[in-house]
């Protein structure tokens, strides 16, 4: 059974009081594959992975992971996950290496693997030189790594990283990014929370973006670029009459209109730089230069605003408070 | 004991349900109690608190106390029953402190996703508190020793005493355990903590006889579970009738560990 599907998930509803977190939610994951659950703070992502980690019992809906139901069979699912939450959650009076033997301990690993294994992620994760340390010496960094190395201890077969990369540098971010394709190689699956665009698109073969507790779209990073109309240019104007001046000039050339924010103008340009030139060209003529100017890739802020007609920010309330 | 490979992963081990209760408790307990090692301030503190009331109630109030006794009765040996089980008492907020911390660092999440049995990080808190009661008590067996206390009876009913206050603590530690994840706050479970406390302990005959408290508080203190725990300790070292003691001082224990058992397994399911 190498190949279908490894996460189902159908239906799943969570209520939080009065709080709606997952308002009926539906995926699947195909085994060996990264899978991306894109969303802002409090769109549901962490509510979904808690469910499917068994360590939430959904309100409505089910889910199976390789076969298994997370509510009727928490145990079998346990045997096969591994689970990093968005805390560093490591005891910060072991050391990095009591940690993961614990782990692995915990995660009923034949006793005569678990101490080799440890070292290994250690080293993997650069931290064997800090292997015998308490956890408590160690930065914000160190820690996030070695949550992360948790995870991984009994090679589970499925992986749930929640924001792994948050208060990661970036040497340690493109480290973890490898470990995640390797892993992937060799059979694992993976599902990845994140914020960040740039992230789903490195990682995720397909990607589901959550927003209210909905899946608001669905399919590849590419796939929703191109729904957006690829990279956005921005650019700053220095006054508001000018402002007026450019959309005039910007307007016919785009052949839309401009989204105006204060002095700020956003103009998708599916073609790249092409676009960008032409314009500038034809402010240049009429002497109405703006004072800073960007191409840039469409960020979860542009996604969410093409899909939903707000900004990531402004989003959902709070959820898993009780976390 | 038998290994299955699964597709992806490391070999890992099916244990039978009261093998994985032990494999995974004592794993747990291992954890928490490396804490003390690894932060001494904790023993310290929880031997050194005991240690001042010995002596503080031994050498200051000892003299006032010692007039409400019957002279053939030496106020050290009244007292140190009462300080063994005044040290479980107290050491049992470190169990909601404890499982408070590992809730709010996102631990116990971790732990629910593991193939644990359930009642593993419960047992681990609560089971590294008894061996740490254990030997905070033998340890305040000594230091009165040192200040003049004591047996009168023999060996066997000592060790009786100390397993019973040692019994009592284990039973305290998991209301601590459940008002720990209760309120999921180590500062909050720390302030909550103290004034459940201080009327058990306080108002009871733990450091003075029954008889010198108001009498408006007398049955309070005499039907209280310290106070019960305390008058079977002391029967058990000082002399005097113990079985029906004894016996009330069990079923206490027994009743709490009837209610905190199932109440703080389903109070951590809950938890998260």
């Amino acid at each position: 059974m190498l190949n279908g599907s490894a996460i189902v998930v159908d239906g799943l509803v969570k209520r939080f009081g009065d709080v709606e977190a997952l308002t009926g939610v539906d995926f699947e994951v195909e085994r060996g594959s990264i899978f991306g659950l894109l969303g802002p703070n409090g769109a549901g992502k962490t509510t979904a992975v808690r469910i499917l980690a068994t360590v939430l019992a959904p309100d409505a809906g089910h889910a199976e992971i390789l076969g298994y139901d997370v509510v009727r069979s928490p145990e079998e699912v346990r045997m096969r996950i591994g689970l990093a939450g968005q805390f560093a959650a490591v005891d910060p009076n072991l050391t990095g290496q009591e940690n993961l033997q614990l782990i692995g301990r915990l995660a009923q690993v034949e006793p005569s693997a678990i101490e080799g294994r440890a070292r290994e992620l250690l080293a993997h994760f650069d931290l064997a030189d800090a292997a015998d340390r308490p956890v408590r010496t160690y930065s914000g960094g160190m820690r996030r790594r070695l949550d992360v190395a948790a995870s991984l201890v009994q090679e589970p077969p499925v992986l749930f990283l929640d924001e792994p990369t948050t208060g990661l540098d970036l040497q340690s971010r493109l480290v973890l990014w490898e470990t995640i394709r390797t892993l992937v190689q060799g059979g694992t699956t993976v599902i990845l929370t994140t914020q960040y665009l740039e992230e789903a698109d490195q990682l995720a073969d397909r990607l589901v973006v959550i927003d209210h507790g909905a899946i608001i779209a669905e399919g590849t990073a590419s796939q929703l670029k191109e729904q957006l109309g690829g990279a956005v240019i921005e650019m700053v104007m220095q006054a508001d009459d000018e402002v007026r001046r450019a959309v005039s000039i910007v307007g016919p050339i785009v052949g839309a209109e401009p989204e105006i924010d204060g002095r700020t103008l956003r103009v998708p340009s599916p073609d790249g730089s092409h676009l960008l030139a032409q314009m500038l060209r034809q402010l240049d003529d009429e002497g109405v230069l703006p004072t800073a100017l960007s191409l840039r890739e469409p960020s979860l802020d542009d996604v969410f605003l093409a899909l939903t007609g707000h900004g990531a920010e402004e989003a959902s309330p709070e959820e898993g408070s009780a976390a | 004991m038998s290994a299955t490979v699964t597709e992806v992963g490391l070999p890992t081990v099916r244990r039978t349900a009261l093998a994985k209760q032990f494999y995974d408790g004592t794993a747990m307990i291992w954890r928490n109690l490396i804490a003390y090692k690894r932060v001494p301030q904790l023993l310290v503190f929880s031997t050194i608190q005991p240690i001042i009331f010995v002596l503080m109630f031994r050498y200051v109030f000892g003299g006032v106390v010692q007039k409400s006794l019957p002279p053939d009765y030496p106020y050290v040996d009244f007292l140190m029953p009462g300080i063994w089980v005044q040290t479980v008492v107290f050491g049992a907020i470190a169990a909601a402190i404890g499982l408070a911390t590992d809730l709010k660092s996102g631990l116990l999440e971790r732990f629910v996703s593991l193939p644990i049995t359930r009642s593993a990080v419960l047992v681990g808190r609560t089971g590294a508190d008894l061996i740490r009661n254990l030997f905070v008590v033998i340890l305040m067996f000594v230091v009165g020793s040192l200040v003049g206390f004591r047996v009168q009876t023999n060996v066997i009913c000592l060790i009786g005493a100390m397993l019973l206050v040692v019994f009592f603590g284990y039973a305290l530690s998991w209301i601590f355990a459940t008002l720990g994840l209760a309120v999921k706050d180590p500062e909050t479970a720390q302030a909550a903590a103290f004034p459940v406390l201080a009327p058990l302990v306080f108002a009871s005959i733990a450091f003075v006889p029954a008889d010198s408290l108001p009498s408006w508080l007398q049955p309070w203190a005499n039907h209280q579970p310290v106070s019960a725990v305390v008058l079977a300790a002391r029967h058990l070292v000082n002399g005097g009738p113990t079985a029906g003691d004894v016996i009330t001082a069990i079923v206490w224990c027994v009743a709490i560990l009837c209610v905190f058992v199932p109440l703080g397994v389903r109070t951590y399911r809950r938890a998260l």
